[in-house]
Formats: structure tokens, sequence, C-alpha cells
């Protein structure tokens, strides 16, 4: 009896196996493909630097997938990204208090601290948008990739800002160190995503927002009625969202030494991108922080190996969007796999067959 | 209409033959025969869930039957789709309208059928049709209205102009006079006798017991999927259907004995709920209502009475117009739904997969949805604590689950609703509110779920449950209240009839 059970389910778990870690095999194909592919590929330094520019897909995923997992989206945050670059840029290069004939050199942590409000203000006109005047997220987030980006570019009038580094006198210096610094031989900006995703990881799963935000997501109007506060949830995902595009902001901007108005251009898809072939449900409900990781580290490591074998920038665009259409599609083997057995089970001809029919239903889901 | 002889000569047009449905483990038709004349009225009578909208979706084509064969016009056939069924003959009009409010009348009767010349659809022939149809329904609208600037009235009857169009012989009716005014069903009444007087079958469904008996030629009643009797007009009434529709043996409990009600605790004075679909009017009108601790009060009334608004407003989920509730001598109005469930009043939603699931969710983690608070310690939820609420909602609810782990979606859908409302039971209400608590599930599950409330109502939790069926009323309630256009129409005790209460709900819709 014993040996028939294991039989079976080991016919089972390959598949299961390779279901549940696709993003995880995804970027270990990538990583052996691109190793023998180019010597330069597998090398500590070239890790560095692609875990770096994952970072920024990564914090704009995880902002992302809160706002996917309540069912919605937000377009706006590679705008956000932008204005919150030139934002600190603008703050670096000092307040003027007008009326107070003074300028301020704000210290470089709050630069960031007044970065991240940006951001949360750009959330929170978007998620009050959404959960209280029952604006549509994909129009309201639609609307603030354009308006977000105009004020990004009105305020530099299209400029760039150069000479992050501040003054030592004015004791603005530092940002830097977001962007080039390395902790243990880590960078930072990897440092800072992986605190994230921890911070994040433990809402999600070991808070009372975290319910219920997967509660929201799964059926809003169940969640309303059990006494969830789903406007509340609504809106805080977009501010976090927001404050997770500023966190990246600043990262790029500190990476780049300079403050673009048009940095993060078009980010917003492929923040939505690694959330995706990290197993999400564009549904809502469904979806965790590692798989969001894992997809930021397969489209990072995808589009810089593409670079280093020496593909065109146009390849590059037609690879990345086969891998996210190819993900979402194991997604829906994945679900038609656990449906199967459920449908076997309402059409058996037989009472006896239906309760064997339903034993697997279980098991599998 | 003679229909005792003619229905004594005819053969049937349509027939079902032991005709057997599983959804999944539930067998919702226990091999039913069933036949349709033409030239007559056939209503099927029944509860929720004997299995009527399930023989109706089997003969239009939008189920297979799991076994049994229909047979039309005497030879065996398979209706593959809905279209598959309409065009061999068979049209059926849904409870609720299937018509596209943004397109024409026109449109509507000929959608998925339009009259096409030199490729292209041909307006003008259809508007003609149309309003030939419409002038031989004797209806006066326009083809070219909007089909979204109808009263419901007319929209019913430009889902007939459709049927008619698709030249049925059978038309199936599913509850079509539930959103009708007085006029409108004697509107209705008079096309379905033109019908059956051109030799058209109609199968007719309804709630209205009374209204049906005044259409029928020839009743079927079912019971539990399997048919419990058919007879022609002439020799049954109303107490021979509830007989048949409720059975002899049919028991879900008698009121929780033994013990004296507590304090009042809930109280509604002059409580006035909007219509959401009708702007001048009421759903609830100027409503009074005092429940004491440990009673057991069941509102019955027909769909649109009122029921779902009232319970829907007591838990806060709409606003009311005017009036007050008190919780236990307080007033509750200005509180948010989280604040009710926290202060003791809580409701187990009607529709339980829209409004009394997270799908996405498992067994365990719906369980502990509207307690959250209770095992949250120092910003971070407790899996022990919530583990053991779990586990108690679980035993003490009787769900069957593999564990607090499986999917929500792994449970029948007595199981389903046992965790709706073991879910709100966490929260240790003081006043429970039920919206329909059986509807969709079986009898055995039914019964476990007034056992359930029952029990709760011994410990001092004051019950409200909300049916349209008549005989869950006379089961655990104390009290029996009648709902008709949001005004409680009759207070009656548990030892009123059927017949009382039926007639109390009133024709007078």
């Amino acid at each position: 009896m014993a040996k028939t059970d294991t039989s079976k389910s080991g016919g089972f778990d390959p598949l299961a196996i390779l279901l549940e870690g696709r993003a995880f095999f995804g970027l270990v194909a990538i990583i052996v493909v691109f190793s023998l592919l180019s010597p330069n590929y597998l090398t500590v330094d070239n890790l560095l630097t692609m875990t770096s520019h994952v970072a920024i897909f990564g914090l704009l995923g995880l902002g992302m997938l809160l706002v996917i997992l309540t069912g919605g989206i937000d377009l706006s945050v590679g705008s956000t990204l932008g204005l919150c670059g030139v934002m600190t840029g603008f703050f670096i290069h000092g307040i003027d208090l007008g009326p107070l004939g003074y300028t301020a050199y704000p210290p470089i942590w709050v630069v960031a601290l007044l970065v991240c409000g940006v951001g949360a203000l750009v959330g929170l006109v978007n998620g009050v948008l959404v959960a209280y005047f029952k604006v549509p997220s994909f129009v309201a987030t639609l609307g603030a990739l354009y308006a977000v980006r105009g004020i990004a570019l009105l305020i530099t009038d299209g400029l760039t800002y150069n000479n992050l580094g501040g003054q030592e006198a004015l004791g603005n210096t530092g940002l830097d160190w977001l962007g080039f610094n390395r902790l243990l031989d880590i960078p930072v900006g990897v440092i800072i995503m992986a605190v994230v995703a921890i911070v994040l990881s433990i809402t999600l799963n070991r808070t009372a927002f975290g319910r219920w935000l997967y509660a929201t997501g799964g059926n809003a109007r169940a969640a309303r009625l059990s006494g969830v506060p789903t406007q509340f949830v609504t809106v805080m995902v977009f501010v976090l969202s927001g404050v997770c595009a500023a966190i990246a902001g600043l990262v790029l901007t500190s990476q780049l030494t300079s403050a673009g108005p048009t940095a993060g251009t078009t980010y917003e898809l492929t923040a939505i991108a690694t959330v995706v072939i990290g197993g999400a449900a564009l549904a809502g409900g469904v979806g965790n922080v590692r798989g969001t990781l894992l997809g930021a580290f397969v489209i990072g490591f995808l589009s810089d190996g593409l670079v280093i074998v020496g593909v065109s920038n146009y390849w590059q665009m037609v690879f990345t969007g086969v891998v996210i259409v190819l993900a979402v599609l194991l997604n829906s083997i994945d679900t038609k796999k656990r449906r199967r057995p459920a449908k076997a089970a309402a059409s058996p001809e037989k009472t006896s067959h239906n309760k064997s029919a339903q034993g697997p239903a279980k098991s599998a889901s | 209409m003679s229909a005792t002889a003619r229905e004594l000569d005819a053969s049937p047009v349509l027939s079902a033959r032991h005709v057997v449905k599983h959804y999944g483990g539930v067998q919702a038709l226990k091999g039913v025969d069933f036949d349709i004349y033409p030239g007559t009225v056939t209503t099927l009578f029944g509860e929720n869930g004997a299995g009527k909208s399930t023989l109706m979706k089997i003969l239009s084509g939008v189920e297979q039957p799991t076994a049994g064969e229909l047979i039309l016009d005497g030879a065996p056939v398979v209706f593959s789709s809905t279209v598959d069924a309409r065009d061999q003959g068979i049209s059926i009009i849904h409870q609720e309208l299937s018509l596209s409010p943004n397109m024409s009348v026109a449109d509507n009767i000929f959608m998925g059928r339009e009259i096409v010349r030199f490729g292209q659809v041909d307006y003008s022939e259809q508007a003609r049709q149309a309003a030939a149809l419409m002038a031989e329904l004797e209806e006066d609208i326009d083809p070219a209205t909007p089909v979204g600037e109808l009263r419901v009235g007319q929209q019913q009857i430009v889902e007939i102009a459709r049927a008619l169009s698709a030249r049925s012989r059978i038309l199936i009716m599913d509850e079509p006079t539930s959103a009708l005014s007085a006029a409108e069903i004697e509107v209705l009444f008079k096309v379905v006798h033109d019908l059956t007087s051109r030799g058209v079958a109609i199968v007719y469904i309804s709630h209205h017991l009374e209204e049906a008996l005044e259409i029928t030629d020839y009743a079927v009643v079912l019971r539990d999927g399997a048919m419990t009797a058919n007879e022609v007009r002439a020799h049954i009434d109303l107490a021979w259907i509830v007989r048949h529709m409720v059975g002899d043996h049919y028991d879900l409990g008698s009121p929780p004995e033994g013990y004296t009600f507590g304090d009042t605790a809930l109280a509604v004075e002059g409580l006035s709920v909007a219509d959401a679909t009708k702007a001048d009017r009421l759903a609830v009108d100027n409503l009074d209502l005092s429940i004491a601790a440990g009673e057991i009060v069941c509102i019955y009334g027909l769909m649109g009475a009122g029921r779902t608004e009232l319970l829907e407003t007591l838990a806060g989920n709409t606003a009311a117009q005017t009036g007050t509730i008190r919780l236990a001598g307080q007033e509750i109005s200005a509180l948010s739904i989280a604040d009710r469930i926290a202060a003791g009043l809580c409701l187990v939603p009607e529709d339980r997969q829209r409004d009394g699931l997270v799908q996405t969710l498992s067994v365990g983690r719906n369980l502990s949805l509207a307690s959250i608070a209770e095992f949250v310690k120092r910003l971070f939820v407790s899996d022990t604590t919530e583990r053991g609420l779990v586990d108690t909602g679980i035993r003490d609810v009787h769900v069957k689950t593999d564990g607090p782990d499986a999917a929500i979606g792994s449970l029948s859908g007595g199981n389903q609703q046992k965790v709706v409302i073991g879910k709100m039971l966490a929260t240790q209400p003081s006043v429970i509110l039920l919206d329909e608590p059986s509807r969709g599930i079986d009898i055995g599950a039914k019964a476990e779920v007034f056992k359930l409330l029952s029990e709760r109502a011994r410990q001092g939790v004051a019950v409200v449950y909300t049916t349209s069926e008549v005989s869950e009323c006379l089961s655990i309630a104390h009290r029996i209240i009648v709902m008709a256009r949001g005004r409680i129409v009759a207070e009656l005790g548990p030892d009123t009839t059927q017949e009382a209460i039926m007639a109390a709900s009133g024709e007078s819709a």
C-alpha cells in the first residue's frame, strides 16, 4: 500500500517541483546558459553589478507585489522613481525657504526621508482615488504615470541634476554611499532591497495587516463584511508602493550620480513582470515576496546577460517579452493541473468513482 | 381550458427520462422523469435546492445530464449547448434576464442570429420583424429603444419575443414574475395564454405558489432531487403543493425551550433604507423590531420584501436613511462593520461565494478572518493561538475538512456555509444575523446549521435568520416575522401553520 502511494506521488512530484520552483529553475538556467556563452558572466564583479541592477527592479517589484496582491495595479512607479530622483537632486541643491531669506541644506538622511515622503504622497493620491473615489487602479495610476512624470520634467525644466555629492561644509554629503558602498562586500542597494523584502515578508506573513491584504485581494466584499478595513488596506498598499519607488529612486540616483527627470521610464512594466514571473496572480490574493525577488533576479540577470553576450538591444526586448509570457504560460499550466482533478470529480459516472476522484483533488490543491 | 382532457390525450413534446445529475459529491437530480406537453403550462414546484434549476438547465442545454436521456418528439436527443437547444425549439428565460442593456430591442431579439443580407446585418428587416413580434405580443415597444430604458416587465416581453423569433415550441420561464408589478404580471399571463393557445409548451417556475396555481395546467413537484408528485390542475390545491414540496418527515428541529430570554439584545426603531435600484422606493420602510437575548427570530418574505436590505443595514454594509439601531441599549448606527462586529453584532451574508468566503485562503484562514484581533500579540499574529481558535471553530460547527490548511474550494456547499457561520461565531457575537443560511445546502446540512443556531441561542445569543422557504420558518424560530415591501406584515408564533405564513406574505406584490 505504502509503496503504491509513494510511487503515485513520485510520478507527480517532478512536475510539481518544477512548477513550484519555476522561477528558480529559470534563474539557474539563465546563469548556466550565459556562463557557457561568456567567461565574464559568472564573475564576482559582474554578479555584484547585476545584483545592483536587480535591486532597482526588486524594490519596485516588491511595492508592486503589494498592490497586485490586493487585485490592483500601480502603473505610476516608474514616474514616481523619476520624480523621487529629481527631488533627491532638488533637496541636495538646497531648499529655498524664500520668505525666511534662507536656503536649507538638509543632511542626506533627511533628504532620504523627504524623498520617501514624496513617494508616499504620490501613493496616497493613488490610493485615495482608488479606495474612496472608486477610480479603477489602472486608470488612476495611468493618470499618475503622466502627471508625475510631467511634474519631474517641470521641476528640472527637462534638465538633469548633476553634482549630487553635496558639500562637506553644508553637511549634506553621502548620497554615493547608497550606490557605491558595500557592506561585507555586498552593494548597499542590494542590502536595502533585502531589508525591504524581509520587512514586507514579515508584514505579509505575520501581521494582521498582511492577513487583511491577502483577504482583500482574494475577495474584498467578504473581507469587508468580516470587518477588514479594506479601504485602509488599499490606500496603504499604494503608499507603500510609492515609498518603494522612492527608495529605488534614491538608489538609482546614487548609482548614476545624476538625477534625470526621465529616469525609470517603462520601469513600471518591468516591475509588473517581476511580480508576474514570481507567480503572483493579477486577480489578487496569490503571490509572495520570495517569488517576486526571484522574478527580479530573472529579469535582471537575463537582460544583463544579453548585454554581456552582445545581443542587440532590440533582441533583448524580444527575449524579455518571451520570458514573461513563458512564465505566465507555466502559471496557467499550473492552475490547469490543479483544476483537472476537480473537474474529473464533477462528471464521474458512478458515485464510488466520484469519491476516489476527490482524493487526489484535495491532495493536489 | 380543458387541460385535463388534453394532457391525457396529447403525447409529450419533450420528456426527460431517469435524468441524474451530480455536481462533485452532491447529487442534484436523482433520476427524474419529466414530461412537457404542447399547449400546456407545466409548473415546477420545489424548494431551493430541490433541483428545479438543474433540471431546467439540462432541458435547455446549459448542462449535460450525468445519466438518463432526453426525448424530443419521440426520439432521443442531446443538446450540446443552449444554441443547439434553441435551434431545436427550446428557449429559456432566466431569472436574471440575459439582455444587453446598451443595445436596442431589435438587436437583442436577434442577438446571435442576426439577419444578414449581402454580408451585412439587415437592420431594417430586423426592426420590421421585431415590430411585428411586439404587435403580436400586444406590447407598445419601439424596436429601436435601448433595452436598458425599458421597465423590467417590458424587458421580460423582449425575452419572450426573442424566444418566439427563434420559433420556440418550448419556453422555460424561471421565476419570471419576481421583479414584476401586478399589472405587468397580468400582461405576462395574457401572453402565456396566447402562447399556449398557439401550441407552445410553457415550463413555469415560481416561488409564488398561489400565482403559479393561477396559471398552471399541470403541476410537478420536486423534492431533494426527485419528483414527488405530478397532477393536473383540477386535482390540486395549495395544501397539496406544500405537502409534496416539504414532505411529511421534514424535521429541522423545534424552538429550544427550558430557559428564559434575557434583556433586549437588538432594538430597531423607525428604520428606513432606500432601495438601491429604484430611487423613489424604500427597501425597508419605517420598520420596528426588538429581539431578546436567547431568542430565535425568523424573517420570512418573498424576493424583494426587504429582508436582505434590513440585515445588511443592521450589519453596517448599507447606510440607513432614518431610524435607530440599538445593540444592548447602545446606539450603533454610526459604527463601521468592524466596530459592530467588535460590539457583538455580525452578519452571515446571503451569497457565500460573493460575500462570505475568500476563495484564495485556506479553510483555517477563512475561519479566523473576522477575529484576527483575537490572536495578534504585540503586532504579530500568534500561530498557536490562531490554530486553537481555528480548531475550536472547526469542531464547534462540525466542518468536514482535511484540516485547516485545506483549500476552501475543496469543501461541499454545506461545509463552506458552516465555515462562514463559524467565522462569525468566532467573534463571540451577542446578536447573529443570518441571511438565507440554508441557501444551496442539502437538508442534512440545513438541520445541522439550525441545531448549531439553537445551541447558541440557549447560550444567550440572539439569532435572526431569513428564509424564503416556509418550512424553515416552522423549525427553531420562537417568533416568525413576515415581511412584504419593506414592512412587517405579520408576527406569528411557532404554532402557526405554513398556510398562515404564506397568506401573510401576500400575493399583493
